[in-house]
């Protein structure tokens, strides 16, 4: 168990972390997400003791870690291992690079050889003993430095966005590595990506961090589809953040006037109730006009009023009212016969919408 | 001029090929008191400069902004350095040291700790910090990260040193103040050359200089080698 209470920390006059606490349990996947320079690789570094916080505690396994001494600290830290985002490679064999950790353990030659060999062969890399290992890709030794990471058989594993430099095949192979690993070993799994959907794909758990403080913990579907403010849902990917006021509530389907348009969501909230509306871009759906019946309570007309392609995608703007964001497939764009400037039907369910009760004016 | 320039060259190669006792007795002087000397400095500079390296503390700018300007400490003030604490009236005057080998390796570990310990921090430096938090989090104790580190710096650490020696065995000014140019106890390589040209005897001084050239070539060689690694 891994837990933050109020930590601090600066760098020179720069507060990089402010007022964070989280406890991570044992056992799961815990992930932070958040753009780069919001804090995410400080935490990790702080749990490893790699950094000093300026104040709060930081617990692991309910030990203080901010207060123990060196030789205590070189204990606690042996219980965990750390795999940064840059694989760094250290002179030597694959071999050497592996057994590393052990040998700071004064583990015997026979083990060694043995924990080298099965961490090899967990991350898929077995015979690369006497490999060099910088002559390695960048794929291939991140693959070692989780290796190395694993051979000391640790409790928690600390990945310091462990595929931001890898190639998408790479990035998938490490993925299912990780989960695998999990499950294997038992480990506790601490993670840092500025990547949404590898957060999503790997943790039991996500902290969203946003300029030094954790915005929302909780799990994906609550991140993703209960962003508790705009930052986390910007974030996480909710384009729809509609600002409205709720005008009727008949069973826990509250009507939600919004620049007009009434917009039906689920919710508890009363009549009168400032809200605010998150939706994914995914949600909206287009059909054409008088072609289907819908179980989707909100049923629009819209203009398209700009179209940008991403890949198979596409991310459409709508004016139907309010301005709603939408992605569709490439498929689906064409076939429907969209484009810019023309009308269009869309809807979405009731139950897509997450509704936030707005307290401050902001 | 120019006759007796090509005269004391071909003289110079025989007394090379012929292995001339007194250019192989010079030479061999020459190389064990450098190598000595560059010996424990190594055992001086290397521990120093990973203490300055991996230890935070006041002042530490200012140390390493002295260490660089004594790159430049000019031979004959080590000379005169090492003159005035071993000369008989000195502080270390009873251990009768002035005129000796031993006396030559002290000024010329005195000359070349500085440009060692430079070399040292660069070396150290140059191993990135993730690696140093690779290590650190991989569970080493203080020492472990440190011999680690120097051991991933280890060849251009080695750099350092072979620098170092290749200054040992050029200096003149420390070695002709506290040798002396003894011959047959502390005549060494540079000031051989110095002596022999100022009485005339060129062949013997294009000789040793034509060695010493060769052991410079032998030393870049070497560090070109392990720099390529």
């Amino acid at each position: 168990m891994i837990e933050f209470d109020h930590v601090v920390m600066n760098f020179g006059e720069k507060e990089v972390l402010k007022d964070v606490s989280f406890s991570i349990n044992d056992g799961e996947v815990f992930t932070f997400i958040g753009p780069s320079g919001s804090g995410k690789t400080t935490i990790l570094r702080l749990i490893d003791m790699l950094e000093r916080p300026k104040s709060g505690k930081i617990l692991v396994d309910g030990t203080n870690v901010t207060k123990i001494r060196d030789r205590e600290k070189i204990r606690v830290r042996r219980r965990m291992s750390m795999v940064f985002q840059k694989p760094s490679p250290l002179r030597g064999s694959v071999y050497a690079n592996v057994a590393m950790g052990l040998r700071f353990r004064k583990v015997n030659a026979d083990e060694i050889s043995r924990r080298v060999s099965e961490s090899l062969e967990l991350v898929g890399l077995e015979g690369y003993e006497e490999r060099k290992a910088i002559t390695l890709s960048g794929g291939e030794m991140q693959r070692v430095a989780i290796a190395r990471a694993i051979t000391t058989k640790p409790n928690v594993l600390l990945l310091d966005e462990p595929t931001a430099n890898l190639d998408p095949v790479s990035t998938e192979t490490i993925e299912s590595m990780i989960g695998d690993l999990k499950n294997r070993l038992g480990l506790t799994v601490v993670l840092s990506t500025h990547d949404m959907v590898q957060g999503q794909r790997l943790a039991n758990r996500i902290a969203v961090v946003i300029d030094g403080r954790v915005g929302q913990i909780g799990t994906s579907k609550e991140i993703f589809y209960q962003p508790m403010s705009h930052a986390v849902a910007h974030m996480v990917g909710v384009e729809d953040i509609l600002d409205g006021v709720v005008t009727e509530n008949e069973a826990g389907l509250a009507v939600i006037d919004v620049n007009g348009v009434r917009i039906t969501a689920c919710s508890d909230a009363s009549p009168g109730t400032a809200v605010t509306l998150y939706m994914r871009p995914e949600d909206i759906t287009f059909y054409e006009k008088d072609s289907i019946r819908s179980s989707a309570r909100n049923m629009f007309a819209g203009r398209i009023i700009e179209v940008v392609p991403i890949g198979p995608m596409v991310r459409l703007k709508v004016d139907a009212g309010v301005k709603l964001t939408a992605v569709i497939t490439q498929r689906s764009f064409e076939e429907l016969g969209l484009a810019l400037e023309k009308e269009t039907e869309l809807t979405f369910k009731a139950s897509a919408i997450h509704v936030v009760e707005r307290k401050d004016t902001d | 001029m120019a006759n007796e320039i090509i005269d004391g060259i071909q003289q110079a190669i025989q007394l090379i090929v012929t292995l001339n006792p007194e250019v192989m007795d010079i030479t061999a002087r020459s190389l064990y008191i450098s190598l000595s000397a560059t010996l424990v400095a190594s055992l001086i500079a290397i521990p120093v400069g990973g203490f300055i390296h991996f230890k935070e503390f006041g002042g530490k700018r200012g140390l390493i902004t002295i260490i660089q300007t004594l790159y430049a400490l000019p031979t004959v003030l080590a000379g005169l350095l090492v003159w005035l604490l071993l000369s008989r009236a000195g502080p270390l005057g009873f251990l009768g040291l002035l005129f000796t080998p031993t006396g030559m390796m002290i000024g010329q570990i005195i000359l070349i700790v500085p440009l060692m310990i430079g070399m040292t921090l660069i070396a150290l430096s140059g191993v990135s910090q993730t690696k140093q938090d690779t290590v650190i989090s991989l569970g080493a104790t203080s020492v472990q990260t440190v011999i680690t580190i120097v051991k991933e710096a280890r060849f251009a650490i080695l750099g350092g040193i072979i620098l170092g020696f290749g200054r040992a065995i050029s200096e003149v000014g420390a070695a002709m103040m506290i040798g002396g140019n003894i011959r047959g106890y502390t005549r060494v390589l540079t000031t051989a050359i110095a002596l022999e040209t100022s009485i005339g005897d060129l062949p013997l001084s294009i000789a040793l200089g034509i060695i010493l050239l060769l052991i410079a070539l032998l030393v870049t060689g070497f560090l070109f080698l392990v720099q390529e690694r």
